[in-house]
């Protein structure tokens, strides 16, 4: 692939600042939709974290501060989608729905004073000689602290949901909240403290992007974002690894794609034959391990299709094509409806990892 | 369930206290594709809604929709307007072209102004600016500028008016400086600053020094401000807030005074589907205050391009000029007329890449 023009280091560097603001949502909402509960609102608090910390940020000169005050503002945000879905019963889809529309208007006018103004710069993290290992420095030792702590809380999230008692009170909840009411767990309590930290996280998401990734205030600058974050959290079937993997691989795409367009880099045909080799080798071997004896059929289109990838490489040997960039730009969305596809036609774990009260209302008298 | 009701009943009142009050006065809608507050495109025309209440006062009262998705979306929301009782309504992006259409068959008494497209009827206008004379002047002041030779071009949509905007900033870009190329990257949205902030990265990880976006937000102004020693031009709007640098220059969209113009019509019953396409001379283009770290006499050089244009002395596009796969296009002297421009689908000669389609 003539990618030459493109540094790669340079470029998974760019993949981990543009895939933070959605990581950090999308972790955030794990947790929620862990808990039972469905907010749709992440937009809404991702936006408004955006304009908190930015807002605090301008006025005290500390990044940091700034960074508080989203989590805090997002976190503010969702209880109102909390104390409406928790007490007052609420639907929990119109509501998230409700808490989006009601977050871009309320940012818009917190916003009003804080347009055309310039944040206070937030530097890198000093590994000293770390950074100036060639590539590895680059990929991972120069980066502001944000993208650290969100790697960080993945693994946080993590342990707490696989280790932690408080995690498997979480987890309880969210699984059925009848026997966890019956066994005296606060079904509310614990719902609440699950949407504040959705919020607090979709808060940092929103900051990322006001003060570091785009750095500015304009109004709706999340432009679909929070949207992202929710299908990531669906893609990565509820599990935190997945939730890096997915935010990773849509913030990757975004960029590589944009990039390979400013190198004006070509595509190789012979690449689609390299492909086709490989699903023909992988499908063999994961026939052959899987215990089961083939079906001829099979074997024959496995041979067919390396055959065909072998043939068509050696055809269209050092023919560059332009890359298609929409169909790039389309890549991420085919990606997520065929893991969407695949996980609901498996009858296996990954189908049933949605936890089961996902959604439904709860009141301790019914 | 009382105050569901009670809710319900003061929608229905307030609803028409407002129709009642509407009926004597001239209401005008706008559908934005973005937040008027992205200080750039929308921003703009609502820089014109306000002329015209400035203009008209009590006699008019002005809705407006903000972040309305082009596609299905817009006949909801035009639909709504029109219900609403709106006399007039600009539909201000490209995208609303056929929603437009299909809901003024609905309502023939409500008169429509569309931005940027083609397709009218008896109740529908469409209006445009002629952008690329404006682009013919930052292009020459991008080639001027540039030391790398490359220069960066965030374009949104592959759609005729894009395309002619990276046409005659390239055409003219060259012409000042014979050795620079274009990167032209498609981010297909008019409007998402992040999206807009990480190309405009793309670019300036190239080596690219000059960048001109057509999309809506200021987040590549912001980047390359980051970046240092990168320069910009205002898109839509002055972005006057990243003068003098990186912004040095940008092409502003000035639609108070045809908004002013079209609303009376309507006041005053002379209102007719008419084709407007407007260029720097009546104004409907500007080019924002040039700042002092373009050399006095790359300035000069532009303005004289401005002037030329004005005047109708100069056409950008102008031949001898040939399509990118070296067909001929314009012969020597020759200027494209405006239906070719209106329905621009090629690059012209020398530029790398293709037009997606």
């Amino acid at each position: 692939m003539d990618l030459s023009a493109i540094n790669p280091a340079v470029l998974i560097a760019s993949l981990m600042v543009a895939a933070t603001p959605i990581l950090l949502a999308a972790l955030g909402e794990l947790v929620v939709e862990k808990s039972g509960v469905l907010n749709l609102g992440v937009e809404g608090m991702m936006i408004t974290g955006a304009v908190c910390g930015y807002a605090v940020a301008v006025s005290t000169g500390s990044p940091a501060l700034g960074f508080v005050g989203a989590a805090l503002g997002g976190a503010l945000m969702s209880m109102v989608f909390g104390i409406l879905t928790q007490y007052f019963m609420s639907n929990q889809v119109a509501t998230g729905l409700a808490l989006t529309l009601f977050g871009l208007g309320l940012s818009a006018l917190i916003g009003q004073g804080y347009l055309q103004l310039r944040p206070p710069p937030v530097g890198e993290v000093n590994f000293g000689p770390l950074a100036d290992i060639p590539a590895l420095g680059t990929i991972f030792f120069q980066h502001d602290a944000m993208v650290y702590l969100s790697l960080a809380l993945v693994g946080a999230v993590w342990a707490f949901l696989k280790f932690s008692r408080w995690g498997l009170i979480l987890r309880a909840v969210g699984e059925s909240h009848d026997a966890a009411h019956a066994l005296g767990y606060k079904v509310i309590h614990v719902r609440l403290m699950a949407i504040a930290f959705g919020g607090a996280c979709a808060g940092l998401g929103g900051a990322y992007l006001s003060l570091i990734r785009v750095p500015q205030w304009t109004e709706g600058m999340t432009a679909g974002a929070g949207w992202i974050a929710l299908a990531i959290v669906v893609f990565a079937s509820w599990k935190p690894v997945w939730i890096l993997v997915g935010a990773y691989l849509f913030g990757g795409i975004t960029v590589l794609q944009l990039n390979l367009q400013a190198a004006g880099a070509m595509f190789p045909l012979a690449a689609i034959g390299w492909i086709l080799v490989g699903l023909g080798l992988i499908d063999a071997l994961v026939q052959h391990f899987s215990g089961k004896n083939p079906s001829i059929l099979r074997i024959v289109f496995d041979i067919c299709l390396v055959a065909l990838g072998i043939f068509g490489t050696w055809w269209v040997h050092g023919t560059l094509v332009p890359f298609k960039i929409e169909y790039l730009s389309m890549s991420p969305y085919l990606i997520t409806i065929l893991v969407l596809v695949i996980m609901s036609s498996g009858r296996g774990r990954a189908a049933l990892s949605a936890p089961a009260a996902l959604g439904k209302p709860f009141h301790a008298s019914s | 369930m009382h105050v569901t009701k009670l809710l319900a009943g003061a929608t229905v009142a307030l609803g028409l206290a407002t129709a009642a009050v509407a009926a004597d006065k001239t209401k005008v809608g706008f559908i934005y594709v973005g937040p008027i507050g992205d200080l750039g495109w929308s921003y703009e025309h609502n820089e014109g809604r306000l002329a015209v209440e400035e203009a008209y006062g009590d006699k008019v009262e002005t809705v407006y929709q903000e972040s309305v998705p082009e596609g299905a979306d817009a006949e909801r929301a035009l639909t709504q307007m029109a219900l609403q009782g709106a006399d007039i309504i600009f539909t201000t992006s490209f995208g609303y072209m056929d929603p437009t259409i299909n809901v003024a068959e609905k309502f023939p008494n409500v008169v429509f102004e569309h931005a940027t497209g083609y397709k009218r009827a008896d109740n529908v206008s469409t209006y445009s600016a002629r952008f690329y004379e404006g682009r013919a002047v930052i292009g020459h002041i991008a080639g001027k500028m540039t030391k790398s030779n490359k220069i960066g071009y965030i374009a949104s949509f592959p759609i005729p008016e894009v395309i002619r905007g990276i046409n005659s900033a390239y055409i003219h870009a060259r012409k000042a400086n014979p050795d620079v190329e274009f990167s032209v990257v498609w981010v297909y949205t008019w409007f998402d600053p992040a999206k807009e902030g990480d190309a405009a990265k793309a670019l300036i990880d190239q080596g690219i020094d000059v960048i001109m976006q057509h999309t809506d937000s200021t987040a590549p102004q912001a980047v390359a401000k980051d970046a240092g020693g990168v320069y910009t031009f205002g898109q839509a709007s002055d972005m006057a807030a990243y003068a003098p640098m990186p912004r040095i220059s940008s092409i502003i969209d000035n639609w108070a005074p045809y908004y002013v113009t079209r609303v009376g019509a309507v006041m005053d019953g002379t209102w007719q589907s008419v084709d407007t396409w407007d260029g720097i001379a009546p104004g409907m283009v500007k080019i924002g205050e040039m700042s002092d770290v373009i050399p006095e006499d790359v300035r000069a050089e532009a303005m004289a391009i401005s002037d030329s244009i004005a005047s109708g002395e100069y056409h950008p596009f102008t031949g001898p000029l040939n399509k990118q796969d070296g067909g001929a296009w314009l012969a020597e002297g020759e200027t494209a007329d405006d239906g070719t421009l209106a329905g621009m689908n090629f690059y012209v000669e020398g530029l790398t890449g293709s037009v997606p389609n």
